[in-house]
């Protein structure tokens, strides 16, 4: 990712409004070549009408996109180069395998052997070889992602843009599947904009992750960013779990919450008395060698817990601040090393570090 | 993908090409603008016509609604108005609980041969309108076999007409019926027995309202087609006059243009009002069943199976039986007085001097249409519900698209015979041409086909548009390789549903044929006021065969075509 250079594609103040409903709010963004980014958010948050605009499938209503340092604003997608897959692959019912994934090469007028040749290419490439004389609808799901994949690779576009390719499909496949157009992409170098609902999928696949809501971009970042240093309030919830609580600044570094005084790394912009949000990650919540100079430290009851496979999340109630509940998260390992059980108190901490404070307490 | 290590050079293997040569934009521009100005053509400007036309005194003066004053102010014209309404409602009322008996039969119980008894009851759609008429005449008419079953009433005149209407119109209101009781949630049944419910209360708590908007849409359409129809008054009304047969008097008797336009647009009301009260019904009708709905599997209940089966069957004879006697009828030397068989009746040539070669016209304008007017409906539905572009155009191509279901065949005859006529229309020499026939029938019967089109086209992944552009292969490529063979059944259907309805069809053509271009339908018409009934009933048989044998041949080959051809929809 050279993000040196000129950027490959780069959206400057996108707008669309669907009647009163404004599906994109003056969008600015640069994507660079080779990487492979995820729009991220929730359902009518924006995100496919983005990647749509990006296509030229549903013009925007003001704003300018230039890809490869030409203006193509207003081009029809056509006149644009990208490969692209759907959620529903939209694979042709009534052409095989190969017809599909020539179906952009025939209009070229190369030659039937190259067009074969280059099919068989494809075909090998998305791990689909021996299958080409089969129709769509014999193939699995994720038999037919790939086919769709490879037709969008076919004409070895610049661009490939992916719309939820893998949300069709069933758990398994999916990460299977995540895995290697991961590694795909990473070898064709093609520019990849992905648009998912599945932060897991955003967080193992992207470069860079776009977080959308609500039509704007909530924050551009790779995925340790998004999920260590959310931007804001939507974005720490929307990427794993997150515990919020009203809390007032006390002081240069420090935070009320309750009955509760804690240390925080990262809230110098508060002046003491602001009301604030505080937020923290269940698995940040430390149960093993607490010292006496442990800072954010204190006992809480261990309220409900529930069994997760791999973990357990607990709700802990603070012993002196009763009213608070925070989510905790707890290994397999450490419940068992520990012995933990459900109304018993036992010392955590917070490190200060883990902690973040946004703005708009008291609510 | 993991076994490709061989780094893949992907730029090298396609060549770039430039911007298209042809614009998909400008080419789908112009399509869509020719597709509505045929459909002005061929729709709005009759329709336009007629309007004016009534508007006009005989000498082409504009008069304002003095002519709708005159009608409400003559009697003899207000009475036919009266008749018609009776007529239309008294058929109404008899049809409608038949016909839900019959669909609730077919759909809703356990009797066997129930393909049978859907076949039996669409019997009358393949046959010319006034075939039910000539039946029925056979049977109840002055020579009819079971006359004594009249009790001295006369058979030409409202009862005539009712019964013949009751058996035209019954198939359309089955259909209706049927694919609303077919749209139900087995669940909710289910849910009501689990609770103990008695079997009328389910009856009326659940099925009734279920099907309610299916009762409505039957009442509106059985009304529509009744009012509308003119065939059948034609042939048994004898002095009882209804609207249609006043149309077709002030037009083609006493050249009265202006009081048959007026005319027209009265038949245009309960027509109009029935496309209306259809699009709210579907609109609704559609969001009562959810997706989830699991569709309800009737269970064999000896009682009611064999109740239903001994209505179905008595109907399906009421139904089926009066068309064999007037094909019976066809064959007869001299009705009723001397039954052996000839075929005499079918030397057609001895009462009309077209003879058989209205058939073959017949044949030949069912075919063109079929041909020219598949092709047309499909393309326009395609542009109408496929691109993307030109939305404004699009909405105008779907209203026009739209209209004919609310214009009757008649009215639409009506505007023909006034737009093509019109001195100052260059198109003027169409009249009375094969031409003029194909593209009324066509029009005639636009609706239905545009419907079927655009269900089917509604069923394809809307994305395959996107994809063939982003693989710079024009539209046009993807409707000829994708798109159009996989609507290839839907596409019979029209063809079929066109085919079928331009051979039976006489009611808008009847002001449009000339003299080397007479159709059947209209043949039969004019053989019975000879009074040659037999020769009358044997065209029309030769028609309906004809017609059915076509459908025959549309299933097998929707077979074949879903077999053979479209390996690609099985697994």
């Amino acid at each position: 990712m050279s993000t040196n250079t000129a950027p490959f594609i780069s959206i400057r103040k996108l707008a669309k409004s669907f009647g009163a409903f404004q599906a994109l709010r003056s969008i600015d963004l640069d994507i660079h070549r080779g990487e492979f980014v995820c729009f991220l958010g929730p359902s009518g948050c924006g995100k496919t009408t983005l990647l749509r605009a990006i296509a030229g499938l549903d013009l925007q209503d003001s704003g300018s996109i230039q890809m490869g340092g030409r203006d193509v604003s207003h081009a029809s997608p056509a006149e644009r180069d990208f490969g692209i897959v759907f959620q529903s692959y939209a694979l042709f019912p009534n052409l095989t395998v190969a017809d599909n994934v020539g179906y952009g090469l025939v209009n070229r007028r190369r030659p039937s052997a190259e067009i074969n040749r280059r099919v068989e290419e494809l075909l090998a490439l998305v791990g689909l070889p021996e299958q080409s004389k089969k129709y769509p609808i014999q193939l699995s799901g994720g038999q037919q992602q790939r086919v769709a994949l490879a037709r969008a690779l076919a004409t070895a576009p610049e661009l490939l843009l992916l719309d939820e390719p893998l949300s069709a499909l069933d758990a398994k496949v999916r990460i299977r599947l995540r895995d290697e157009m991961r590694s795909l992409q990473q070898r064709l170098g093609v520019t990849t904009i992905m648009v998912t609902h599945d932060q897991e999928e955003a967080l193992a696949m992207a470069d860079r992750i776009v977080v959308m809501s609500d039509g704007a971009v909530e924050q551009v970042g790779t995925p340790e960013e998004i999920y260590r240093r959310p931007g804001t309030p939507f974005v720490a919830d929307f990427v794993g779990h997150m515990t919020f609580l009203d809390a007032v600044v006390t002081g240069p570094g420090r935070v009320r919450v309750g009955e509760l005084d804690l240390l925080v790394a990262n809230a110098a912009s508060f002046s003491a008395g602001t009301p604030v949000r505080l937020a923290m990650r269940p698995e940040e919540v430390r149960t093993r060698s607490i010292t006496a100079e442990t800072p954010n430290r204190f006992d809480a009851t261990i309220g409900d817990l529930s069994f997760l496979g791999s973990y357990c999340r607990a709700h802990l109630e603070p012993t002196n601040s009763r009213s608070t509940r925070i989510a905790a998260d707890f290994s397999t390992n450490a419940m068992r090393d520990l012995g933990i059980l459900p109304g018993q108190v036992r010392t955590v901490a917070f490190p200060p570090e883990s902690l973040h404070v946004f703005a708009g307490g008291g609510r | 993908m993991s076994h490709a290590a061989t780094p893949l050079t992907m730029t090298n293997a396609t060549v770039k090409i430039a911007r298209p040569r042809l614009s998909e934009r400008h080419v789908a521009g112009v399509l869509i603008l020719a597709l509505c100005a045929v459909l002005i053509l061929i729709i709005a400007l009759p329709l336009w016509a007629l309007l004016s036309k009534s508007l006009e005194d005989p000498q082409g003066r504009f008069v304002g609604l003095a002519n709708f004053v005159s009608y409400a102010t003559t009697p003899t014209l207000l009475s036919s108005l009266t008749n018609s309404l009776l007529v239309a409602s008294v058929t109404t009322a008899i049809v409608l609980p038949l016909a839900f008996l019959y669909a609730y039969a077919l759909r809703r119980s356990c009797i066997p041969g129930r393909g049978l008894f859907y076949a039996a009851a669409m019997v009358p759609v393949f046959a010319p309108s006034l075939l039910s008429g000539l039946a029925l005449i056979y049977i109840f008419g002055n020579q009819g076999l079971l006359k004594s079953w009249m009790m001295g009433a006369s058979l030409y005149g409202p009862v005539g007409i009712i019964g013949a209407e009751a058996l035209y119109s019954f198939p359309h209101a089955v259909l209706i019926l049927v694919t609303a009781l077919s749209l139900s949630d087995g669940r909710l049944r289910e849910a009501a027995e689990a609770m103990g419910t008695t079997r009328w209360r389910i009856f009326h708590t659940i099925t009734l309202p279920g099907a309610r908007y299916g009762v409505i849409s039957a009442a509106f359409v059985v009304f529509t087609l009744v009012i509308t129809d003119f065939g059948i008054p034609k042939v048994i009304g004898g002095q009882f006059s209804v609207l249609a047969t006043d149309a077709y008097r002030q037009v083609v008797g006493q050249q009265n243009f202006p009081m048959g336009a007026v005319v027209g647009i009265i038949l245009l009301v309960p027509a109009v009002l029935a496309f209306f009260v259809d699009r709210a019904v579907q609109r609704r009708q559609s969001a009562m069943l959810s997706a989830r709905a699991v569709p309800y599997a009737p269970r064999p209940e000896r009682r009611r199976d064999l109740a239903l089966l001994t209505f179905v069957s008595v109907m399906a004879l009421a139904i089926v039986g009066p068309y064999g006697i007037a094909i019976w009828g066809s064959f007869v030397k001299y009705w009723p007085y001397n039954l052996s068989l000839t075929l005499n009746n079918y030397d057609f040539a001895a009462v009309d001097p077209e003879g058989w070669s209205t058939y073959g016209n017949s044949l030949l304008l069912a075919s063109l249409t079929a041909l020219i007017g598949t092709a047309l409906i499909f393309t326009g539905a395609y542009l109408i519900e496929k691109l993307k572009l030109f939305p404004r155009l699009r909405a105008f191509a779907q209203f026009l698209a739209m209209l004919p279901m609310a214009v009757p065949g008649l009215v639409l005859g009506l505007g023909y015979v006034f737009f093509f006529n019109a001195g100052w229309n260059p198109l003027g020499f169409l009249y009375g041409t094969l031409t003029i026939l194909v593209i009324n029938t066509i029009a005639h019967f636009y609706t239905v086909g545009h419907i079927t089109a655009l269900t089917s086209l509604k069923q394809i992944d809307g994305e395959f548009e996107s994809v063939s552009a982003s693989l710079k292969v024009p539209f046009w490529s993807t409707f000829r390789r994708v798109t159009a063979p996989i609507c290839l059944p839907a596409i019979l259907d029209i063809a079929v549903y066109v085919f079928v309805n331009a051979l039976t069809t006489v009611s808008a053509v009847i002001f449009l044929y000339g003299a080397d271009t007479k159709l059947a339908s209209i043949a039969i018409v004019h053989m019975d006021e000879a009074g040659a009934i037999a020769s009358a009933a044997g065209m029309a048989s030769v028609i309906m065969l004809t017609a059915i044998a076509v459908k025959l041949a549309h299933v097998g080959l929707d077979r074949l075509v879903f077999g053979r051809l479209q390996r690609w929809r099985q697994r």
